[in-house]
């Protein structure tokens, strides 16, 4: 490993795998993350695991209102329209 | 449809309309009204009480922030005034400085102590690759939604309508009336979250 992996610990990178992900992590802080990824195994695998839990995320259905609910809504609304 | 077309349509009377908006943001109405109320059937009351309010001021409604937004405006009002009601407040901390209590991403004890003379900081114990087969399985599923339920309210919030809801931040930070900084911190903390669960899940089945 080189000097400028070590001037971001593992420990400190995790913290900045959303910033990364987001795009919002300034220049120089973003040139050390790249860096010190390409050294780093375990990095590495952080990273593609963050992305594997936000592409499964993806994969869920959303929550929804009780059928109950829904219809009682839509009733409202025939309701609303009708006045 | 953009927001003058839906508008319109709703002044209107559009039934159709109306139900493609309520199948649209139900559920992320639902997980933002349960940062301020504490159960699913009082959330759901909430919403319903949210398009209520919202067919009876779609006539006056100004246009001067998106229907979105104002849509989740009328849902904050009526779940905060319920979840005072209930006795029920969301701690100031949660949503305007959710970095006041720190919490690491990582369990502290997989890496190197901070002292470590070659390595400081490291990992001790490395991530190793998921089996990728187990990725899809339905128990990997119903761990997934699982720590999604258990985090605390704010931050399922935000992941849900990121990461289940696919919405940009902006849409996200205008939801929930959120800074920037802090929306990146609330999703930081939840995927990180839900990150160890799959992990502590896939690596112990292993």
């Amino acid at each position: 490993m080189s000097a400028s992996i070590e001037q971001l610990s593992c420990q400190e990178l995790v913290e900045l795998v959303t910033d990364y992900l987001e795009g919002a992590l300034p220049e120089a802080e973003q040139n050390s993350f790249l860096h010190h990824i390409e050294g780093c195994t375990g990095c590495r695998e952080y990273v593609r695991q963050m992305r594997e839990t936000i592409a499964l995320t993806g994969r869920l259905t959303p929550a929804d209102l009780s059928p109950e609910a829904e219809a009682a809504l839509l009733a409202a609304f025939r309701d609303w329209k009708s006045r | 449809m953009d927001d003058a077309a839906v508008i319109a349509a709703l002044r209107a009377r559009d039934e159709r309309v109306f139900e493609e908006l309520m199948r649209m943001y139900n559920a992320s109405l639902l997980r933002v009204a349960q940062i301020y109320v504490a159960s699913r059937a009082v959330a759901e009351e909430v919403v319903q009480e949210t398009w209520i309010g919202v067919l009876n001021g779609i006539d006056r409604f100004e246009g001067r922030s998106s229907l979105k937004t104002w849509i989740f405006r009328i849902l904050t009002n009526i779940a905060k005034t319920r979840g005072q009601r209930e006795g029920r407040t969301v701690p100031f901390s949660a949503l305007e400085r959710p970095d006041a209590v720190p919490e690491a991403a990582v369990d502290p004890d997989r890496f190197l102590p901070p002292d470590h003379e070659r390595w400081p900081g490291h990992w001790a114990t490395k991530p190793e690759p998921w089996p990728e087969e187990r990725l899809l399985a339905t128990e990997t599923r119903e761990v997934l939604e699982r720590a999604i339920e258990e985090l605390p309210p704010v931050q399922r919030a935000v992941i849900s309508l990121r990461d289940v809801e696919g919405w940009s931040s902006e849409e996200t930070r205008n939801a929930l009336g959120v800074s920037e900084t802090n929306q990146r911190v609330l999703l930081h903390r939840a995927r990180s979250k839900v990150r160890q669960a799959l992990e502590g899940y896939l690596m112990e089945a292993r």
